[in-house]
């Protein structure tokens, strides 16, 4: 029986507000370490606005967040940064920098980390590889189709290897062969000790995987 | 980390060149502007140097003055602390000079009966007392001699000039502050132009986590090359316009009369790293409003 004290991210009763309207309403929520956890609803339930928080993408209403004993209130601008470490993002629209090519997309998140130059240059190459885009390293990413760009995305979250992996429906514009890789790619990270939170609305997709789901519902947590 | 931050800094000079050629030039101009003044004052003021070590006196003498009061007061003179030569120039040889002097028109002095000019001395300094100061004093202590009607050495001229070179300083220290705050503000402004174009790619680069420190590098480094860029290319103009004028005009003047030359070489690589400083702090300025929002 796993206690909140095993938590890797605690939420207690989140509260996310855009003007008098809840985004979120009253959320608690324990998710743990290597833990595959799928949040689900309809469009509008609020899934993408949870992960937004996770990462300070947007700052909380009322309620308290912990991220790996790291209270989200009280994390200054100047700390973003150390959370943000600890996570690899996957973007619903994958916001991978155009004016870069594939490989300088990935690299920057080690070269941000100080890494020499030969580590990058492996570690990098090694993810591109995995992710099946070593051969288009020097493209950019307007020149991608959707799935290879959601794939990029993935090498960059992943390269760093984080504690945790938040992916905002990472399948959602894939045919359903790279919506496959995709989800390969993301039960491997798994299977190597990750956190993974997947928000999605494919059904699909949750009925392969064997992980918790939380279902959302205009704000409100109404099922799990 | 520090070559990557380079070459990203390099990069995005590459990316934009057209602002940054901009940046450039407007750099270069400021810096050749604020640096002739530097030229015409360094210049000036060895000039006038060269002018004041050149002071002589001239002592006038009364009209009564005997041949013995003559030698006694030549004597009196050259007793007198500074003072390394007094050469008597009589009435009758200053006005032969002034013939001289005057050339074509000398004929007008032919009508000139009795001699209007009186005698006088033509008083020398010694090296270590050619200032104004010890000028001013010698001329006080001959005045106070017997037979002694007048004392010039030309204070006024001189005076007036170091005047006017006084407040062409000032303007020149003016226009060099206008300058940089001109040029401070080029900078800071193309910095925030790039920074809006990058707008998006700094925002994804923070959800990566990379640190602000890591994002500011490059600009930093950038605005040093541009300042660095703008002062070689200032410095060069200016060092190019000094040998056309000095080649083209110089040498028809007398070296002694003119003798010019270029800024020494500290105060140009002085100049050239206040360049690169302003190019820091125009992104400081851009970057702290910036990544502040």
């Amino acid at each position: 029986m796993k206690c909140h004290d095993d938590a890797l991210i605690r939420l207690f009763h989140v509260y996310k507000r855009y003007g008098a309207k809840n985004a979120l309403f009253d959320i608690s929520l324990d998710i743990f370490k290597n833990e595959f956890l799928f949040l689900t609803g309809p469009s509008g339930a609020g899934k993408s606005t949870l992960l937004k928080l996770l990462y300070l993408g947007e700052s909380l209403s009322e309620g308290q967040i912990l991220i790996d004993r790291m209270n989200l209130a009280r994390v200054s601008r100047k700390r973003a940064p150390e959370l943000r470490r600890k996570l690899g993002i996957i973007f619903q629209d994958y916001k991978l920098i155009p004016t870069k090519t594939v490989y300088e997309n990935v690299s920057l998140v080690l070269e941000a980390r100080g890494m020499s130059h030969k580590f990058i240059q492996k570690k990098v190459h090694s993810v591109l590889r995995t992710v099946g885009m070593e051969k288009r390293k020097k493209s950019f990413p307007p020149g991608l189709s959707g799935g290879e760009q959601q794939k990029v995305a993935v090498a960059r979250a992943v390269v760093g290897e984080p504690k945790i992996i938040l992916a905002d429906e990472p399948t959602g514009s894939l045919d359903a062969d790279s919506a496959g890789t995709i989800f390969d790619l993301l039960t491997n990270i798994h299977a190597r000790g990750a956190t993974v939170l997947v928000a999605t609305h494919d059904a699909e997709l949750i009925r392969s995987a064997k992980g918790r789901v939380i279902q959302l519902k205009e704000g409100k947590v109404v099922a799990e | 980390m520090k070559s990557l931050l380079f070459k990203r800094a390099l990069q995005d000079i590459l990316n934009n060149r057209f602002l940054n050629t901009v940046t450039v030039i407007t750099i270069a101009l400021s810096v050749l502007i604020v640096s002739s003044f530097a030229l015409f004052f360094t210049n000036a003021n060895e000039l006038l140097d060269t002018w004041k070590k050149g002071i002589r006196a001239l002592v006038y003498l009364n009209p009564e003055t005997t041949d013995a009061n003559r030698l006694d007061l030549k004597y009196n003179i050259q007793k007198l602390n500074g003072v390394s030569e007094a050469r008597f120039i009589s009435r009758k040889e200053a006005l032969a000079q002034m013939k001289v002097q005057m050339g074509r028109q000398s004929s007008l002095l032919e009508s000139l009966k009795p001699n209007p000019l009186p005698d006088a001395f033509e008083v020398r300094l010694s090296p270590d007392s050619q200032t104004m100061a010890a000028i001013e004093k010698l001329s006080k202590a001959i005045e106070l001699l017997p037979h002694v009607d007048e004392v010039e050495y030309g204070r006024q001229w001189i005076g007036k000039f170091t005047n006017i070179i006084n407040m062409l300083r000032f303007v020149g220290y003016a226009m060099g502050g206008l300058f940089l705050v001109a040029t401070l503000f080029i900078v800071a402004n193309t910095v925030r132009l790039l920074l809006y174009s990058r707008q998006e790619e700094i925002a994804i680069m923070r959800l990566v986590g990379t640190t602000d420190r890591f994002i500011k590098m490059p600009f930093y480094i950038q605005g040093v090359i541009l300042g660095a860029l703008g002062g070689i290319i200032g410095m060069s103009g200016l060092y190019f316009a000094f040998w056309f004028v000095s080649e083209k005009f110089h040498r028809g003047l007398s070296a002694e009369l003119l003798d010019i030359h270029f800024l020494p070489l500290d105060v140009t690589a002085g100049i050239i790293v206040g360049s690169m400083i302003i190019g820091w702090i125009g992104c400081y300025l851009s970057l702290k409003q910036f990544l502040k929002a």
